[in-house]
């Protein structure tokens, strides 16, 4: 079943005010009674909406839903592309591709995930960057982050890495040692270990479908 | 009032802590504002991220004690009795800031720990504004299952129940059940920011804005005598635009995370209405003080609670609106228009409020002792709250222009121009326009800190002054009655 905004806005409204005149009957409009009724009847239904609604959307963002990647999403080449029909750019998963120099069993995949998220809660990434926009706004948005052309330009000859991975986990290690301006980000003493994983959530990420956010990643205005 | 209830009590402990952390919340906000204007300031020893997530902790726990003090002061006076298990209440109460204690002490000196769920539990979760560690996530739910308990178990034992007690504890159970929501771990980032938002959005724009809703009640009833009946009416009214409107208005947080696109939709019309239940709170509170031409015993208390009315409005609200709907928030998400709208609303909406509750309290305790005279009010004033307020309330002006502007900069020559990027972010932190907003800002936050210390200074010193009836009616017979 597709769920649209306007049907879901209309009937959550219609109902609440439908109950309100029913149960409220005989109340004028200024009393007390009949806007308790209107009270409880808002709270109920528009939390009933906001739980049916839970349950659809889960089929959008568990992984492998519509929307969310599996983890061994990774073994892919992941690139950012404009859909004409929506407006907006949507991630495209193309052939498959090495990571860190190896195809990653979907246990290996969701493992390495996994220490990913765990390193980035661990070191507070969220109070800097925004990740999916949410975060501080201290260092950049790490959305797309993977897809970002800094890395080939930049970071790999500095740290002197074959493969972008390699140059984001070399780079992700010493932060400090490379600064990029004057504000540097410090040294969050990852292991390797941690840095791989980290690497492999930012590519992860990039994959997930976030109705075009953000716009026209990676291409300026002149372009 | 002859005698403080235990409660009561209890509530100034609340409030004395409350706010010094308030103080706390301040001096790690400046370090951030230097960080952006110098960032080799404390590196590596107080890094931003560090200093930030103290900043914005700091504030959500004084706001929840000064709430849960409010909460204390007025429960006893609704129903006439002491509150039930309080000495359970003062337990939790240490047992909380022995907790608080202990976390800022391992964010300030451990900081971050290793990539595993052991770092989770003991040091940080990494989630934003609910970093908070696992077992200390525990302590908050057990302490407020106390703060719950006293509510309810006062109200059994009176039996008696209040339309605003009715949407107190309603209120209360949807608040702490919410922080459920927030504890529990999942790879999934999706997920994640789904249910990290049901705790944080349906906390600030749906259960607070309904606390707050209370809060203003039992003070506009105390501040100007407002009737019950008129009280009670009102705050249904808004506990119904509130929930009619901010449940679903989570929606405009579920634009960019993964989500289906009809959240676009459900979220940018519901949360465009969000501001509704605002106005709706400053018709309320201008209408009852205009009916009792501004008379009262307490005045910093009711210019407080006109500060929470219009801040509310202002930066809940407008700057709220600004930013909802998905065609701009495209471009402004995760930009400084974000922490422009951040400053404004948790002022006007909770500062505002927590600090009328505040002087409420304090007029009430100096004023006894007093032998009363005939002809004679004792009025709350003095001169410097006048000075914190009109010092305080410039400040937040100005940080939240500047961040404006910040945040303009970032949308504009980074997001929709840029692309985005690393060096799109570097080319609008350092465009002038950025910079300069934030010197600004560090200067404001500079000019909100002195504020805070004459606030502090007049917590002491303010007390109750004798005023003639008739001044007081004099003063409030401005307009004639009859034109």
């Amino acid at each position: 079943m597709k769920i649209g905004w306007l049907e879901v806005t209309v009937a959550s409204i219609f109902i609440v005010v439908f109950l309100t005149l029913i149960f409220s009957r005989g109340a004028h409009w200024l009393e007390p009674r009949f806007w308790k009724k209107a009270a409880i009847f808002s709270g109920i239904i528009m939390s009933i909406f906001l739980i049916f609604l839970t349950f659809d959307t889960h089929r959008y963002i568990n992984m492998g839903g519509v929307n969310v990647p599996e983890p061994d999403v990774i073994n892919n080449k992941i690139s950012y592309v404009l859909d004409p029909a929506k407006g907006y750019y949507v991630p495209k998963i193309g052939e498959q591709e090495e990571f860190f120099g190896k195809i990653w069993s979907k246990e290996e995949a969701a493992a390495l995930i996994d220490k990913g998220k765990l390193t980035i809660q661990s070191r507070n990434c969220m109070d800097c960057h925004t990740l999916l926009g949410n975060g501080a706004y201290y260092a950049p948005d790490l959305t797309k982050a993977w897809l970002d052309p800094k890395w080939e330009q930049l970071i790999m000859p500095v740290v002197n890495k074959p493969t972008k991975e390699e140059a984001m986990a070399a780079w992700l290690q010493n932060p400090d040692k490379y600064p990029t301006w004057t504000r540097k980000m410090p040294n969050l003493k990852l292991t390797e270990e941690e840095a791989k994983a980290v690497v492999a959530y930012l590519k992860y990420m990039s994959a997930i479908y976030t109705n075009g956010f953000p716009d026209h990643f990676g291409v300026t205005a002149k372009q | 009032m002859d005698k403080l209830y235990e409660s009561q009590k209890l509530a100034i402990w609340y409030f004395a802590v409350a706010i010094v952390l308030f103080g706390a919340q301040i001096l790690f906000g400046l370090v951030g504002a230097i960080q952006f204007v110098n960032p080799d300031f404390l590196f590596g020893v107080l890094d931003f991220s560090i200093g930030r997530m103290l900043h914005i902790n700091a504030l959500v726990v004084w706001l929840l004690l000064g709430f849960i003090g409010a909460i204390y002061w007025f429960l006893p006076q609704e129903l006439n009795r002491e509150v039930v298990g309080i000495k359970l209440g003062k337990l939790a109460f240490i047992i909380l800031v022995a907790a608080v204690a202990v976390v800022v002490l391992v964010y300030l000196f451990v900081q971050i720990g290793p990539g595993d769920i052991k770092t989770l539990w003991f040091i940080t979760e990494g989630r934003e504004y609910i970093e908070a560690p696992r077992w200390a996530d525990l302590g908050i739910v057990a302490v407020a299952l106390v703060v719950f308990y006293n509510v309810v178990a006062t109200v059994l034992a009176a039996k008696k129940i209040t339309g605003i007690l009715g949407v107190l504890i309603v209120d209360l159970g949807a608040l702490f059940g919410l922080y459920l929501a927030g504890m529990f771990y999942t790879p999934n980032i999706s997920v994640d920011q789904f249910y990290w938002w049901w705790v944080v959005h349906l906390w600030v724009e749906a259960t607070w804005e309904v606390l707050i809703g209370v809060i203003n009640a039992w003070a506009l009833m105390y501040l100007l005598g407002s009737p019950r009946r008129l009280v009670e009416t009102w705050l249904y009214i808004e506990v119904f635009l509130v929930f009619g409107t901010g449940i679903l208005g989570l929606g405009h947080h579920y634009f960019w995370i993964g989500t289906p696109e009809y959240w676009l939709g459900i979220g940018g019309f519901f949360s465009a209405m969000e501001p509704i239940p605002l106005v709706a709170m400053i018709i309320h509170a201008i209408y009852d003080a205009g009916m009792h031409k501004l008379k009262t015993v307490n005045r910093p208390a009711l210019f407080w609670l006109f500060a929470n009315a219009f801040g509310n409005f202002l930066g809940a609200g407008v700057w709220g609106f600004m930013q909802t709907l998905p065609q701009i928030n495209l471009y402004s998400h995760g930009t400084q228009m974000a922490a422009s709208h951040g400053h404004l609303a948790f002022f006007g909406a909770y500062v505002a409020a927590n600090l009328t509750i505040l002087y409420i309290i304090i007029g009430e305790l100096r004023k006894r002792g007093l032998t009363p005279q005939k002809g004679i009010l004792y009025v709350l004033d003095s001169k410097a709250w006048r000075y914190a307020y009109v010092g305080m309330i410039i400040g937040i002006i100005g940080m939240t222009a500047a961040l404006l502007v910040a945040g303009f900069t970032q949308t504009l020559q980074e997001r929709a121009i840029g692309g985005s990027t690393w060096q799109a972010y570097i080319n609008a932190q350092e465009h002038p326009w950025f910079k300069e907003a934030m010197l600004w800002r560090l200067g404001f936050g500079i000019f909100f800190f002195v504020a805070y210390l004459i606030l502090i200074y007049d917590i002491l010193t303010i007390k109750p002054v004798p005023v003639k009836e008739e001044e007081v009616e004099a003063e409030a017979e401005v307009i004639p009655e009859k034109a």
